[in-house]
């Protein structure tokens, strides 16, 4: 039998105070780069024009912004390769293919005797944007709330679930401030790879939470901060094993992946990580915390 | 026959039941893609098959508003958008693409995908047009001439960009009419317009049938049209009680001809000469044919994916994931052993029985799909490692291998259901999004959820019973 971790004994509970700490540096970090940079707000929400072209022939980056300038176009450019780039064009657009055909003319008529083709077009109209924002903020607040209210029922106190979506709260929020920080878009998908975080992360929690169900049936006078310890060493190899094959697949969509999932990728490495670290150093600590003073 | 082959006999017909789900689907993609879009055309594309997204194989989303200020007063909102989806099913349907989901969205809202088009121009013109077809007569008051000389000498057009007269002609226009644009003449001839009367005493929903004809000595494409009985009916009336007028034929607010009543005009049919193009003509009649939109549309969102691009992304990411898979396999069998490889085997169960339930409620892969995929797949190997790791807790007691298997089973399931149903409630809130990438993620996830828990909690013991039946002293984990 190979074994990863022989059993352990560490005592997560009393250097929970060190742990809160590396959470709030975290969270402020995020938070600082949010309120000084803000979320960079993909089409999805900000509504607007993406256009993605493939040139037959090698075209520089600055002669495609010169292109653009021409036209008196102003737009977010990314190179994917020597030939094919994006031009983007955020905000409010009234008009369907306005801004798009402006964008082809200004190619066609300052870079002659290079053909294109369309690899892609996304219009994404200003009603749109918002109504996908405001679904995305319900799904986010919807599930919060489910899994309070699954928890509570399943571990008949809601102290155990409000812990638990505080956890992945901040591991939601630590992913979204480090697109920040890298100045990552956040789109659609993004929003599905948070909720994957959050789905992640509380099954994470759940299983420690389980752990301590168990023992507590078990050990009905073990001291609560003794109980939350071995629960969190008893789980900890499985903790180690799963989170550690999830952050393979995930870190090599990440470096392989290509162009299309990367940022999906990103937002799934940081989130995985920050996932198993919390529900070590914050899920369980926190119910500690408040149950205990309870008592 | 005792309790465990009853079991092994579930696995087993399940799997043979997947293989035969699973068919239709792997005949389909194996075609060569022109006996694909034969098919296609034909109609007889297999219902039970897993289909690939816009984002993988190309294509066009596009999402449609319906104009309910302009909708008529007595019409119900829903009966107007059920109207308005079957229109433009039907426009799609005899334009000739294959499966193109259609549907409602919301309360105003229409979904239309065009998988394999992305040169869209064409499509957003046939689905995008109203073809409301209105006959009206020409006012030719001398009010009316006054309108049209103090329009003429403007600089700009007489009707601003929200569609509402300026002021000096609105007061100008004699009572009961509207002013209607010509359609545009050769170019950088001024923009020509008429007075009409308001009331319009026949309108193309008379109609039932319109097709291209050509003009006899130019060859110059027209729309030729037939109205049905009533409406045969109501145009030989109203031409015989105005003869020697002027008839403005007006679609969607622009007149195409106005030519002069010569005299009463039965049998029910007629022509819309215009400068069309063949190709416009073409689009004109089955616009026609399928009948006007309730209301104006606009589109208000729209996403095309080049077919380049679907095939690059698809290969990196499955290839990407992939590697990742195979590590992960690896790595099972080598920490867990015989236990990492019955893990193993019931991943590869699990891949099985999640593509045949996909492809039975026909449902469509998207590249976050994808991800919902490695996700479920993840919590799998989840459950799993659960399992193997209460297995291995209470082999370190010297139980007998007999007793350890139920019992690491009995004390991980409560981990493991809870954990799934959690990450289910996060998942069935993205439904709400309707279509599109972010609904494929939330569909590979929930069906994956389920399938993973079935195949790692209850396929992985029958291999472990089925195992203790023939040695029963070892469990290699």
């Amino acid at each position: 039998m190979i074994v990863l971790l022989k059993k352990t004994n560490i005592d997560f509970i009393r250097k929970r105070f060190i742990f809160f700490a590396i959470s709030g540096v975290m969270i402020a970090a995020g938070a600082v780069s949010m309120a000084v940079k803000g979320v960079n707000l993909g089409l999805d929400f900000t509504g607007g024009t993406l256009l993605q072209l493939r040139f037959d022939k090698p075209v520089a980056t600055g002669d495609i912004r010169a292109a653009l300038a021409k036209a008196g176009i102003e737009t977010t450019l990314q190179s994917l390769d020597r030939n094919a780039y994006q031009v983007k064009v955020k905000g409010s657009q009234e008009k369907v293919n306005e801004v798009s055909d402006k964008i082809l003319g200004a190619f066609t008529a300052n870079l002659p005797g290079n053909a294109f083709t369309e690899e892609k077009r996304d219009y994404v109209g200003p009603v749109v944007g918002r109504d996908l924002a405001k679904k995305a903020v319900f799904a986010f607040i919807l599930s919060f709330f489910g899994i309070i209210i699954y928890v509570a029922f399943r571990f008949s106190n809601p102290v155990w679930g409000a812990a638990g979506v505080l956890a992945l709260m901040h591991d939601v929020f630590v992913a979204a401030g480090a697109l920040s920080i890298t100045n990552r878009e956040l789109d659609l998908v993004i929003v599905a790879a948070l909720l994957t975080i959050a789905g992640y992360s509380i099954n994470d929690t759940i299983v420690i939470f389980d752990r301590m169900r168990e023992n507590m049936r078990m050990f009905p006078r073990m001291p609560l901060g003794q109980l939350a310890n071995t629960s969190i060493n008893e789980t900890l190899s499985r903790t180690l094993i799963t989170n550690l094959t999830v952050l393979t697949v995930v870190a090599i969509l990440f470096v392989f992946g290509g162009e299309v999932i990367n940022n999906f990728a990103f937002t799934m490495l940081v989130g995985s990580i920050c996932g198993t670290y919390s529900t070590i150093a914050i899920a369980t600590p926190l119910v500690y915390q408040w149950d205990n003073k309870g008592k | 026959m005792n309790k465990l082959h009853w079991k092994i006999g579930t696995v087993l017909g399940l799997l043979i039941l997947s293989f035969w789900l699973l068919y239709p689907t792997v005949e389909w993609y194996t075609k060569t893609s022109d006996d694909r879009a034969k098919t296609e055309a034909m109609r007889l594309r297999p219902k039970r098959i897993l289909n690939l997204g816009l984002d993988l194989k190309g294509g066009t989303h596009m999402l449609l508003e319906l104009d309910v200020e302009k909708l008529d007063k007595k019409e119900k909102l829903s009966d107007a958008m059920t109207r308005a989806i079957e229109i433009i099913r039907n426009r799609v349907d005899q334009y000739g693409v294959g499966e193109t989901p259609i549907s409602r969205q919301g309360e105003r809202w229409i979904s239309v995908d065009l998988p394999g088009i992305s040169n869209t121009a064409e499509a957003e013109n046939l689905i995008g047009k109203t073809a409301l077809l209105e006959f009206r007569l020409v006012n030719t008051s001398n009010e009316a001439q006054s309108v049209l000389s103090k329009a003429d000498g403007l600089t700009g057009p007489p009707v601003d960009n929200k569609g509402v007269l300026v002021p000096e002609i609105a007061k100008l226009m004699p009572k009961g009419t509207i002013l209607c644009k010509a359609a545009p003449g050769p170019e950088g001839e001024r923009a020509r317009y008429y007075v009409l009367e308001d009331t319009v005493p026949v309108t193309g929903a008379y109609l039932e049938n319109a097709h291209v004809s050509t003009d006899q000595q130019f060859g110059t494409p027209s729309i030729s049209f037939t109205f049905n009985k009533e409406g045969g009916k109501l145009f030989e009336n109203f031409t015989g009680a105005n003869v020697n007028k002027f008839l403005a034929i007006v679609l969607d607010g622009v007149v195409h001809s106005a030519p002069v009543i010569k005299s009463r005009i039965g049998g029910g049919s007629g022509v819309i000469e215009g400068s069309f193009s063949m190709e416009e003509a073409r689009n004109l009649a089955i616009i026609l044919r399928a009948g006007a939109l309730p209301a104006p549309v606009t589109i208000i969102e729209k996403r095309v994916v080049g077919p380049g691009l679907g095939e690059d992304s698809i290969k990196k990411g499955l290839s990407a994931a992939g590697i990742g898979f195979i590590l992960v396999v690896v790595f099972m069998v080598f920490y867990y052993r015989a236990g990492g490889f019955v893990s193993d085997l019931a991943l590869a169960l699990n891949f099985v029985f999640l593509m045949a339930a996909m492809s039975y409620f026909g449902a469509t892969l998207t590249l976050p799909g994808i991800a919902g995929i490695i996700l479920s797949l993840a919590m799998a190997i989840d459950a799993n490692v659960l399992i193997l790791e209460r297995m291995r807790e209470e082999l370190a007691l010297s139980k007998p291998v007999a007793m350890v298997i139920p019992t690491g089973y009995d004390k991980a399931w409560s981990a493991i259901l809870d954990s799934n149903v959690t990450t289910w409630i996060a998942a069935i809130f993205l439904f709400q999004f309707g279509s599109g990438p972010v609904k494929g993620f939330a569909v590979t996830l929930t069906i994956g959820l389920v399938v993973g828990m079935f195949t790692s909690v209850f396929v992985t013991r029958v291999i472990y019973e089925f195992w203790l039946t023939s040695n029963p002293k070892e469990l290699s984990i």
